[in-house]
């Protein structure tokens, strides 16, 4: 079928994407690249001089660091965890026949729709808020003193917010793929007098194991990138500066572009040994 | 892709050339408080007047200026106003960004303008920024509250004087704080509150070779204060406030006290959002027994033109709508004497009518009261009170700030906060080249 | 599907999912309520749930101060742009190595899902200077651009998984009977294609519609999407918990009404067709 014309006419189908994408990542890069082994102080008149890989070693040597490398882990790590979890019980859930399986749907898949400024700022203000929050109003209705969330448990708070907008997606995907289970083996196995949690261990979670790694991997791509969520809320508070933020904050609120962009440059390398990692699993998926 | 990229480059020109060959638009770029929100409102004036459109982007304090300052330090061009501060007109009229406002008319009466703003919003003499409005900070007290306590508010309180207040009027079970801080972490948000505090305690941010010097015990003493003020009679969630939360809970009638900007006392006596709004007492910023510096800072809300907009004439004309005596008198038309933008205009304050209005006379004392020029006990190299006028001042404040936030939040002590906040300050000026 | 359970079992079941559902639906509900209410009934404790005087002021208030219709017009150019525009590029390339598949085609898929990971706020500065330099700076056509090429290889990987599943057999039975290759696409592989395009194009909709980092950072007014038009309501004076709500429902519901409507597509569209 791939004759030599049509080889040659399916490259040049592929050309354009492939020419946009990596002009998409190199000439920016390169920019960052440039920028990261500059003095670059913008509100200083920009350059300022070359000066190696001094502003490599002051990023990772402020005190600011690692504190956000471990708050990125815990918050991808968080959310992975609630969503993948909650949506493989909530999958179950709603495999079960029931009465109006359409509609809940409906409920549960809205979340996703909802984009990450409204989600941060209504939750922050009308849940979250410790005077005038609806949760606020439970606690005390219980005469519990009301929770500071956003402060005192700024990293929960965080999680919360990303994994409600993500047990959708997740939800989602791990339905479709118990749908497609076959419900004779199940059934053959609950003749067999198998309890639900085995049932559960050998043949329910060994078919989703596949969707389960391509929830983990689609998500953390999103997960690391996140923003909108805490610049809403705690705009990098509490705890809550992941290292995306805090290069925001250097180039965007120090206007240090070049210490900002060596973290940029940082955060590209540790994006990239996450992404090989992954990208292994799923590679093994597609020759399957 | 070359040639794809000019063409888009080329279609996006000619449709901003279509654009504006209809009617002349203004971008403005402004911050989410209550009298630019009015001057939004009352715009519609402006452009029946002139024909000129405005298109408004209403910012929240922090976005906004990391917004305005992007732009215009990659000369961006997005906006043809910005509204900008006492602490970027002097910093960015130096690196020629702004368009020098020497070109009002006669008419604008640009001696009318406050002494201590115009000082502020100049280089070299010329002005580059024209106040919109012009705040200094102080108390403002329930007077009902203190009366049930028993106790008076002094004109001129010291610290011990608020912290006896506090005390007398918190009521957590009627739901009532003794006093509201700015608690939410921002170089203008919690960090012009705490610096004025260091001031009148005798700190200082740097000593006159730029070393940073948080690490002083007037710092931690000045600190620990105010985390005192906040843990024990301030409201929950205190670390997440910043004016406009504390605005809303003062006007709910949540706080007992509230020190912050001079412009909200218009905001908390007016009855349409206030529930104490006929209970509202004021007095000076506090200082500390045996120094004479108060915690006053000095701020104005400005509009400024950045160098290479296209439309320097219309912002101009804009500005002078904007910040002109016309403009006072319209609101005061409107919606009364007491919402007009304060603190800007000398003749404002000779107005008797506006002399009625119970926070005008406390508001200009306020005022008079802060000196940038000497905002410490000991000497310093930067002007600015609750600032330091170096451009470096926003990325330092900020992170100092969220140190601080983390603070009242309970996570950190005033030691930790202060030996952090140390840190990162050396770290930043280090980065910078001092 | 065809389980037998008892009634009794099923009726637990509909409690619990339905339970879940709501309170998982709930902050929505929440906000959609608090955009009728005045701003004192929005936070009364105890909170009033249903009966309470219905008023359409905050809507009014909303348009009237930030000029709602023209965020939503730009959303709706954005997102819909994007989409039009990746679609002319992602066809082509899913397209080719679906049918003409090389050695190459799995690297190339896998590096385009990791340009996908390239941290955005690397870029931000010097997107920002080319911005400058091209005069695209808050315009629609430059934010077209950019969400385009964030979604691409979203676009080209889920096009691809669908156009993988057109048994290539159909094609050469086409081509025996002596379709040429423009019959061939326009007869035989168009009508195959049409639910994975169309899957393709919602889910990226959605996704250009809520991207809030691009949109935040490169524009100010003109081009400004519904995200930044919430993003104005982050910390405003007074009360506003009704404002707010009514602005964020304006925000969400063009885009939660599409995609309830198309459902069944979307779920299948979400799984970028990895998971059957």
């Amino acid at each position: 079928m791939s004759t030599k014309a049509s080889r040659s006419a399916a490259r040049l189908m592929l050309a354009p994407a492939v020419i946009l994408l990596l002009g998409w990542m190199l000439v920016p890069l390169t920019m960052t690249l440039i920028f990261s082994f500059q003095r670059y102080l913008p509100l200083r008149g920009g350059f300022q001089g070359w000066v190696g890989f001094e502003n490599y070693v002051r990023f990772v040597g402020s005190s600011a660091f690692w504190p956000a490398v471990q708050s990125t882990v815990i918050i991808v790590g968080g959310v992975l965890l609630i969503t993948v979890v909650l949506g493989i019980l909530l999958a179950i859930l709603l495999d079960q026949p029931m009465w109006g399986q359409g509609m809940v749907r409906i409920l549960v898949i809205a979340p996703f729709f909802v984009m990450p400024t409204v989600s941060g700022l209504v939750w922050k203000n009308m849940f979250m808020d410790p005077n005038n929050g609806l949760l606020s109003h439970l606690w005390r209705f219980f005469g519990a003193d009301p929770v500071i969330w956003l402060s005192d448990a700024s990293m929960l708070s965080i999680i919360l917010i990303v994994s409600w907008q993500w047990l959708p997606f997740a939800t989602l995907i791990l339905l479709t793929a118990i749908q497609s289970l076959d419900s004779e083996q199940l059934e053959a196995a609950e003749m067999d007098g198998a309890p639900a949690l085995s049932r559960f261990r050998h043949i329910i979670l060994p078919h989703l194991s596949r969707a389960i790694t391509i929830v983990i991997l689609i998500q953390t791509i999103f997960l690391l990138a996140i923003f909108a969520e805490i610049f809403v809320t705690t705009q990098g508070s509490f705890g809550t500066r992941t290292l995306t933020y805090l290069i925001f904050q250097r180039v965007l609120e120090s206007q240090n572009v070049g210490l900002g962009s060596a973290g940029g440059i940082y955060a590209v390398i540790l994006a990239n040994i996450f992404a090989l990692f992954l990208m292994r699993i799923v590679g093994k998926n597609l020759d399957r | 892709m070359r040639l794809g990229k000019s063409l888009v480059a080329s279609t996006a020109i000619a449709l901003v050339a279509a654009s504006g060959a209809f009617a002349q638009t203004l971008t403005i770029a402004t911050v989410n408080n209550g009298d630019m929100i009015r001057m939004q409102g009352l715009s519609g004036e402006f452009t029946a007047q002139t024909g000129i459109e405005l298109e408004w982007v209403i910012l929240e304090e922090n976005i906004l200026r990391q917004r305005v300052t992007q732009d215009i330090a990659t000369s961006g061009g997005q906006f043809d106003i910005m509204t900008i501060g006492m602490y970027e007109a002097p910093i960015w009229a130096e690196r020629d960004w702004l368009v020098s406002l020497d070109g009002l008319p006669d008419d604008y009466d640009i001696d009318d303008i406050l002494p201590a703003m115009r000082a502020g919003l100049s280089f070299e003499g010329s002005l580059y920024a024209a106040p919109f409005y012009g705040e200094s900070s102080m108390v403002m007290y329930r007077t009902d509250l203190m009366e049930a306590a028993g106790m008076e508010m002094p004109e001129e309180p010291t610290w011990d004087d608020i912290a006896a207040a506090a005390a007398a009027m918190t009521d957590r079970d009627n739901n009532i704080n003794g006093i509201c801080l700015r608690g939410r972490a921002g170089w203008g948000e919690n960090m012009a509150f705490i610096t004025t505090v260091a001031n009148s305690f005798g700190a200082r941010w740097f000593d006159e070779d730029w070393n940073a010097q948080l690490d002083s015990p007037e710092w931690l003493e000045a600190v620990t204060f105010y985390n005192d003020l906040l843990q024990n009679y301030g409201p929950p969630g205190a670390a997440n406030n910043g004016f406009n939360e504390n605005l809303t809970l003062f006007q709910q009638g949540r706080c007992g006290m509230w020190i912050d900007a001079t412009v909200a006392a218009s905001f908390v006596t007016n009855p349409n959002d206030s529930t104490v709004a006929d209970s509202v007492g004021f007095a000076l910023a506090p200082n500390r027994d045996g120094l004479d510096k108060r915690a006053n800072w000095l701020w104005a809300w400005a509009l400024a033109i950045p160098a290479g907009t296209q439309q320097e004439e219309a912002a101009m004309e804009f500005i002078n709508w904007a910040t002109s005596k016309d403009y006072l008198e319209l609101v005061a038309e409107r919606e009364g004497w007491a919402n007009v933008p304060p603190g800007s205009r000398t003749s404002l304050y000779e107005n008797p009518e506006y002399a009625q209005v119970p926070f005008a006379d406390m508001t200009l004392r306020s005022i008079n009261a802060a000196d940038p020029n000497n905002p410490t006990v000991d000497p310093v190299p930067y002007v600015g009170i609750q600032f330091v006028a170096i451009p470096e001042w926003a990325g330092i404040g900020t992170s100092a700030g969220q140190e601080f936030s983390a603070m009242v939040a309970g996570q950190l002590t005033p030691e930790q906060a202060l030996e952090r906040a140390q840190a990162l300050v050396t770290d930043e000026m280090e980065a910078a080249g001092y | 599907m065809a389980r037998s359970v008892t009634t009794q079992r099923k009726t637990f079941n509909t409690f619990l999912a339905w339970v879940i559902g709501l309170l998982i639906f709930f902050p929505i509900l929440w906000t959609v309520l608090t955009s009728f209410k005045s701003e004192a009934q929005a936070i009364a404790d105890p909170p009033v749930w249903f009966f309470f005087d219905w008023t359409l002021e905050n809507y009014r208030v909303v348009q009237e101060r930030s000029n709602y219709s023209r965020f939503l017009w730009n959303s709706i150019i954005i997102a819909g742009g994007s989409t039009v525009l990746g679609m002319f590029i992602a066809i082509p390339a899913a397209w080719s190595m679906a049918f003409v598949p090389s050695r190459q085609t799995k690297n190339i898929l896998l590096w385009m899902l990791s340009t996908k990971m390239l941290p955005a706020v690397g870029v931000l500065y010097p997107i920002y200077l080319i911005f400058i330099q091209m005069g695209l700076l808050d315009t629609r056509v430059g934010l077209t651009i950019v969400l385009m090429l964030i979604n691409l290889p979203i676009m080209v990987w889920m096009l691809y998984t669908y156009f993988k599943e057109i048994p290539g057999e159909i094609l050469e039975a086409a081509r025996m009977d002596g379709a040429g290759l423009r019959q061939e696409i326009l007869y035989v592989l168009t009508p195959m294609a049409i639910p994975g395009i169309a899957s393709t194009m919602l889910l990226n909709i959605i996704l250009a519609w809520n991207e809030a980092f691009w949109t935040l950072n490169l524009t100010a007014a003109r081009a400004a999407p519904l995200t930044a038009f919430i993003a104005s309501y982050s910390s405003p004076e007074g009360l506003f918990y009704a404002k707010l709500s009514a602005a964020s429902t304006m925000a969400i519901a063009p885009i939660l009404i599409l995609g309830w409507f198309s459902q069944k597509q979307l779920v299948r569209g979400l799984t970028f067709g990895a998971v059957k």
